[in-house]
């Protein structure tokens, strides 16, 4: 059996929650196993995840943090070949303290399904994009947190069995206050995102990259300059020692394209950048370029999408 | 107050990666080394507290001889005494197994690790760290207060941020906002100077094996870029949608 931990917010389910059941299933499928679906008691809908391969679904009563929810699934885990976590900000705190709990055998980061199952070996992204790592799990139960939407969702109908699980797992922190930004894309799990650097020249500017994102359905981004400076938050900021993000299209908009800031978007599928200078590093990463003016092109962009998608 | 400040040796930001002729591991030749820039802002958060309330700051590093060099900087920059861990940081449980040891024998109120090193960017060692010794933990922690002993914690999570609190001891994975960029120091010449003759233990680590890297390879270079010209912007939107499917 392989075992997915399905993570809900606010009780739904989203892109990320269906795509790790795609992944356990594709691994099951090698394995020639079943998957067994762990999820929060309050998520609606759980059926659904049978559509995507889930043989059992088991709804739990989560602990509130990554370190609660890992030390529940220590104790669920017990005869399974396999457990797939989406490398979400609980995920990420989930898989590692799983590992550590059942002495476990965990790659993150992980961009590709197991090719081999004994031992169990995957494809990760290494050296903030710069290498792809192929690595063996092969000691102790088999992890695997991916990113999310790398693997993409695939629809394989399951048994869905209903059960229900218990499983001890204290928090350790006090949760004193959760703010999530409502009627925004987030940026790590978006699938287009739209970034600007200092080509934009000031925080003022920022109206029409908010607008093109509008358009597009997308995430707002910024260069590490921009938020160093000031202009935009720190959660915006992309590249090696910000976010990482692999949405399906990344426009760059007033950004060079320095080495640390392509470390953090290069896994992207289409990359557009648009720079008055055509020597910008950036024009080396895009697969399309546009050299020329911000504040000319993007207008035109805006103008031509809602032309686009009034016509599609 | 104690605090351990768990430092990476990492190639620097701006090399270049190139991998040995039969992909086992990393290249090192013409690559600089530095302190992972995620510990960076750990250390530079541990001088803040010890500037403001007092501390002695171990900074502890699991590798070999050649990683001796960043954890001078490290002294340099202010920590007062240096632990390396002689070991071959193959796998991220291995390491945290090492640093859990070195925290059961020596009590430390507050760790703190980078979330993440940049070169294997795994992740994992301070949720590890954390679980083995069965302390509180915030991950992507974006700020840190800590009055008598009680600690409250800013944490991004998935489109925006939370609030956590907790008491003392903790760990720490910590990234940019624990402080700001322009708050990192340089080492000056008498930090330098006095490096020297900080101490820097050595003491042996685990061996471990549960993952392997089976190889290393660079990304498939991309092909030439399709350039649009700026006057024809519906060209664009026609390609992403009719070649690269992006919209």
């Amino acid at each position: 059996m392989i075992v997915v931990f399905v993570e809900s917010w606010n009780n739904h389910f989203k892109k990320a929650s269906f795509e790790a059941v795609s992944y356990a299933r594709s691994w099951a499928n090698t394995a020639g196993c079943g998957v067994r679906a762990i999820t929060s008691a309050s998520a609606e809908n759980t059926n659904q995840l049978a559509q995507y391969g889930a043989d059992e679904i088991a709804a739990l009563e989560l602990a509130q943090t990554g370190a609660g929810i890992g030390a529940q699934l220590a104790g669920l885990v017990g005869d399974t070949q396999g457990v797939v976590v989406a490398g979400t900000a609980v995920g990420k705190i989930i898989a590692p303290t799983l590992a550590a709990l059942t002495s476990g055998s965990l790659s993150t980061n992980t961009t590709g399904t197991p090719t081999s199952t004994s031992p169990v070996v995957v494809e990760r992204g290494a050296f903030s994009s710069k290498g792809i790592e192929t690595i063996s799990l092969n000691n102790g139960l088999p992890i695997i947190s991916f990113v999310p939407n790398a693997i993409g969702i695939e629809e394989e109908a399951g048994a869905g069995a209903m059960s229900t699980a218990e499983a001890a797992g204290a928090d350790k922190l006090t949760t004193n206050e959760v703010s999530v930004a409502t009627g925004k894309v987030a940026l790590p799990e978006a699938e287009i995102v739209v970034s600007a650097g200092r080509g934009l020249k000031g925080p003022e500017n920022w109206g029409m990259i908010e607008e093109l994102a509008e358009v597009l359905g997308a995430a707002t981004a910024c260069s590490k300059p921009v938020s160093d400076i000031g202009w935009r938050p720190h959660s915006e900021h992309v590249g090696q020692t910000g976010i990482q993000v692999n949405p399906n299209l990344y426009i760059a908009i007033g950004i060079s394209g320095a080495i640390q800031h392509l470390a953090g978007v290069s896994a992207s599928k289409t990359i557009v950048a648009i720079n008055t200078d055509p020597e910008a590093p950036f024009f080396k990463a895009a697969d399309y370029g546009i050299v020329g003016d911000a504040f000319e092109v993007v207008p035109t962009l805006i103008e031509e999408l809602r032309a686009f998608k009034a016509a599609n | 107050m104690n605090i351990l400040v768990c430092i990476s040796h990492v190639p620097d930001t701006t090399a270049k990666i190139n991998f040995t002729a039969d992909g086992s591991a990393l290249d090192p030749a013409g690559v600089q080394f530095v302190i992972n820039p995620y510990d960076e802002f750990g250390l530079t958060k541990a001088l803040h507290i010890k500037e403001a309330q007092g501390a002695t700051i171990t900074v502890l590093n699991v590798g070999g001889p050649e990683t001796e060099p960043t954890l001078r900087k490290a002294l340099a920059i202010g920590a007062d005494r240096a632990v390396r861990i002689n070991a071959i940081p193959t796998d991220a449980i291995t390491v945290a197994k090492s640093i859990k040891n070195h925290i059961q024998a020596n009590a430390y109120d507050l760790i703190i690790c980078g979330q993440e090193s940049i070169d294997y960017n795994g992740q994992q060692v301070p949720a590890m760290v954390a679980a083995f010794l069965d302390l509180p933990f915030v991950n992507a922690c974006v700020g840190l207060d800590i009055n008598d002993g009680s600690v409250t914690a800013k944490a991004e999570i998935d489109g925006g941020h939370a609030i956590y609190g907790c008491s003392l001891p903790m760990v720490v994975g910590g990234k940019k906002g624990l402080v700001e960029e322009k708050d990192l120091r340089i080492p000056n010449m008498r930090g330098i100077m006095t490096a020297r003759t900080k101490p820097l233990a050595i003491e042996e680590g685990e061996d471990g094996g549960h993952t392997a890297a089976v190889s290393f390879a660079k990304p498939a270079t991309k092909s030439a870029v399709k350039l649009v010209p700026a006057d024809q912007v519906n060209e664009l939107v026609r390609r992403l949608h009719e070649e690269s499917k992006s919209i």
